[in-house]
């Protein structure tokens, strides 16, 4: 049962992946966005990684699709019918993903990974809370500057000039 | 299923993906739908590397910060791009080569 979930999951993402990318409609392209998401929150599950799985679902689902619909709808207008759009070299674009593709999984499959013994955690947010309060402190405030640049570029960029 | 090569394999598909939606794309929001699936991607490799290395848990916070940098990220492209139709009345990213109009 435990396969048969994997493998939907792996093919939910995989197949929604390729809407994202070859859709001709926008809208389209972010509702299968919103499927991709979900399949890779599916695989962090898998990982053990019931905290990511969760912020995974909250900001990539809940704040940065969102944004990108929003962003969608204010740089097209519904009454033009342009939503619809293009993608150029797709013959030469394809011919090169193939190719990665093929490179990517001829080392992924003949390179002898070590895999250590592990047991399956509890709970991964009190580790994952200790190790950004005492390893990983510095970038965890940097973090959060980068967070607040972001939120005064962004608001300071689309504010309109009076 | 239990597999490292698994994990790494539906992560290089979907960086590949990506890749293929940044390059061929010439709307401004679309390439940013392929960027944000590269970034899953690289999460995806960062968790498969924890889960099967002993679960170590810096894998978890480097895919957290991976998770913050996509969040600012996308909130700064998005105004540039609404900065760009503003301006330019257009997204296509091919017809924006100028710095001023």
């Amino acid at each position: 049962m435990a396969d048969f979930t994997f493998w939907f999951i792996v093919v939910l993402t995989i197949s929604s992946a390729l809407m994202v990318v070859s859709s001709k409609s926008l809208v389209y392209s972010a509702y299968s966005l919103l499927f991709t998401f979900i399949g890779v929150t599916g695989l962090y599950v898998f990982l053990w990684a019931d905290f990511l799985a969760v912020v995974q679902v909250v900001v990539y689902v809940g704040g940065i699709l969102v944004l990108i619909i929003f962003g969608i709808m204010l740089t097209n207008k519904i009454s033009s019918a342009n939503i619809s759009h293009t993608s150029v070299q797709k013959r030469a674009g394809v011919f090169v993903v193939i190719g990665f593709i093929g490179v990517l999984g001829y080392v992924i499959f003949n390179t002898p990974w070590i895999q250590l013994p592990n047991t399956e955690p509890v709970d991964t947010t009190r580790a994952i809370g200790n190790l950004l309060m005492i390893d990983y402190l510095l970038p965890f405030e940097a973090a959060s500057f980068l967070l607040l640049g972001a939120l005064i570029g962004a608001t300071t960029l689309s504010r309109k000039d009076d | 299923m239990d597999s490292l090569s698994n994990y790494l394999m539906v992560s290089a598909i979907l960086f590949s993906l990506g890749l293929f939606g940044v390059v061929t794309r010439r709307n401004g929001v679309a390439v940013l739908m392929g960027v944000e699936l590269i970034l899953n991607a690289a999460n995806l490799n960062f968790l498969a590397f924890a889960r099967f290395g002993g679960m170590n848990m810096s894998g978890h916070v480097y895919a957290l910060f991976v998770i913050v940098l996509a969040a600012a990220e996308a909130a700064v492209a998005l105004a540039i791009i609404i900065n760009i139709f503003n301006n330019f009345n257009t997204i296509n990213i091919d017809d924006v080569s100028e710095l001023r109009q």
